[in-house]
């Protein structure tokens, strides 16, 4: 129930699987059973599965309404949050819950007022701000006794380790269930609140009700994944899927669904590589969720560029005619 | 060709008036209305009633509290001073039987949803949950698809708004004011930013469908050109005060200057444009870009 130890437990983890596996075969389904049997991985399959579908369905609106950065700045928030729990002693859970509430909302209160540049410099200060509290936090606590000698506790907040979540995975749904459930609810007032804010409000859409609400839900989705992915590393499955989604599909439900389902696929899979490979869980999603919106990037403009192509040659073509 | 306009327009209120008789007699109606914001009075003593079926436009400088007066028949803003009726009841937030186009600056060229999701939000954009497929939900498509169809944008409904030119949006914003098939249009400067021959074509796509549905409608203008042949009336705001008229009534030298308070002359090309002129410095929030302003 504590962050303290993930790192080192996740360490042990990998030593102890390098001894007794089998390496990874194409028998897709053995080695999907074969990965399963380990408690340990059950447990970040179900974590891992919440985080995504959370970060995916509450991506989209992050993305649509120009929040990343305020999302950003959670991050940090709830990094020093996670420090102030560890140094009062009290349990960590609670403390990056509550900071990510406080801060989703406070995060609100910032964007009321004031033009798009201002918000921007606001929400910059109070992060690196918050980075700032977070070193100071750390740094007090590893001198402190109550750290005991375990200084990698910046490190597993920060980055998480999705393959030590047994034992609180199911805090980790529930949290995820409730999250999905209110996105949901508020997805429609919320979608016309973020395309059309002003006559979203003449219609009696309550839009900064929804605003300072989705914020809050934002902080929650980060502190839900701080424990298996970390306080940065959830943004890149805050950002990508739903980037993706945006920029192959444009009815606003669908995307929304594609979002979600993009970032459980980034969640399995690196999990899957993960078990199979020696590399880090959390760089093989960031690294799917990049690669993959560089390839739908690098498609789309390539497209763009042929029919271009295919204009202009047709155009000179017509001018030929005419002109002969 | 300017006062053929005008007998038109008499014509149409007097076959209007043949019409059964509503059962509130005003669609709008301010009494003794004043209006501040902090501690500023925007205006005051605006006494008007506007008819059922109506169609007038909102005229006067930046700043003089056109918008202003739209916020408060919206129930966004309540007056300082005074009653206001709005198809008679006080006006309410969230008035369904209200359309509202509100003044924008364009959208963003990235915006990733299609026209025909955001004329849908003007149905069902105040529903909680996920919309969920059915009888009702091919009903509702089937009002966006007619709607889209009236307001001729069916070609591009299916792109992204952002991409598409502000005329285009435009249509899809009106579409989506009355999907919900409102008694009462309130358009913010929908004329804004486009160039003449959409000015043009919008406003009278407006008034059609207002005629065709008997839908009150009040339009926020900048230039009272590409309107004057198809308003009922005008209202004017500046100095704090608010006047109503047909434009021959209140588009006038004499009452213009009474108005601001200063030599204004009202000019009209051979074409029966009108131009005001003499107003250069009158702008509450001036702008570099208004040397000559048209009413």
């Amino acid at each position: 129930m504590n962050l303290v130890n993930l790192t080192s437990l996740s360490a042990h983890l990998s030593l102890l699987l390098a001894s007794s596996i089998q390496p990874f075969s194409w028998n897709l389904l053995a080695d999907i059973q074969q990965m399963l049997q380990f408690d340990f991985m059950r447990a970040a399959f179900l974590a891992g599965t919440a985080i995504a579908l959370v970060a995916g369905l509450a991506g989209y609106f992050v993305v649509l309404r120009h929040q990343v950065f305020a999302s950003d700045t959670l991050s940090h928030m709830v990094f020093a949050g996670a420090m102030g729990a560890a140094l009062l002693g009290v349990n960590a859970f609670l403390g990056v819950y509550a900071v990510a509430i406080a801060g989703g909302l406070a995060l609100n209160g910032l964007g009321w007022r004031g033009s798009a540049r201002e918000r921007d410099i606001a929400t910059g200060m109070v992060m690196a701000w918050m980075l700032g509290l977070g070193a100071l936090l750390l740094g007090i606590y590893a001198t402190s006794s109550i750290a005991n000698g375990n200084t990698a506790i910046g490190a597993g907040v920060l980055f998480g380790s999705i393959l030590g979540v047994a034992g609180q995975e199911w805090i980790i749904v529930i949290a995820g269930i409730v999250t999905i459930l209110a996105l949901l609810a508020m997805a429609r007032p919320l979608l016309f609140a973020s395309l059309d804010p002003e006559t979203a409000q003449a219609r009696g859409v309550p839009v900064r009700l929804l605003g300072a609400l989705f914020l809050l839900l934002v902080g929650v989705s980060v502190a839900e994944a701080v424990p298996a992915v970390g306080a940065l590393l959830i943004f890149a499955l805050l950002v990508a899927p739903a980037a993706i989604a945006q920029r192959l599909v444009k009815r606003p439900y669908a995307a929304l669904a594609l979002s979600a389902l993009l970032a459980l696929l980034f969640t399995w899979l690196g999990l899957t590589l993960g078990f199979y490979t020696p590399y880090p869980v959390s760089f093989l999603i960031t690294a799917l969720a990049f690669v993959t919106y560089l390839l739908v990037v690098a498609a789309q403009r390539l497209r763009q560029f042929a029919t271009r192509r295919r204009f202009s040659n047709s155009n000179t073509i017509l001018t030929h005619t005419a002109g002969g | 060709m300017l006062a053929d306009e005008m007998m038109r327009g008499n014509n149409q209120q007097i076959e209007r008036a043949a019409a059964p008789a509503p059962l509130s007699p005003h669609a709008i109606a301010l009494r003794d209305t004043a209006v501040q914001l902090g501690v500023r009075t925007i205006w005051r003593d605006a006494n008007l009633t506007i008819a059922p079926g109506e169609f007038v436009a909102i005229l006067g400088p930046n700043g003089a509290g056109k918008s202003t007066l739209l916020r408060l028949l919206l129930g966004l803003l309540s007056p300082s001073q005074g009653r206001i009726e709005v198809l008679g009841n006080i006006p309410r937030r969230g008035n369904p039987a209200i359309g509202y186009v509100p003044q924008r600056r364009t959208l963003d060229a990235d915006l990733p949803v299609r026209g025909r999701d955001l004329v849908m939000l003007g149905l069902d954009g105040l529903r909680w949950g996920l919309p969920l497929p059915g009888s009702k939900r091919r009903q509702q498509w089937a009002r966006v698809r007619e709607t889209l169809e009236a307001v001729e944008a069916t070609a591009y409904a299916n792109r992204p708004i952002g991409q598409l030119s502000g005329g285009e949006q435009q249509r899809l914003l009106l579409a989506q004011a009355l999907v919900a098939q409102p008694e009462l249009l309130l358009l913010d400067e929908p004329l804004a930013s486009l160039d003449m021959r959409s000015q043009i074509a919008i406003a009278q796509l407006v008034a059609r469908l207002a005629r065709a549905q008997r839908i009150t409608t009040l339009m926020v203008t900048h230039d009272i050109n590409p309107v004057l042949p198809i308003v009922d009336r005008v209202i004017y705001v500046a100095r704090g005060q608010v006047v109503i008229g047909k434009p021959e009534e209140i588009i006038t030298t004499e009452q213009l200057s009474r108005l601001y308070d200063a030599p204004v002359e009202v000019v009209r090309d051979s074409q029966g444009r009108v131009f005001v002129v003499g107003l250069e410095n009158e702008t509450a929030h001036p702008s570099r870009d208004e040397r000559t302003i048209a009413p």
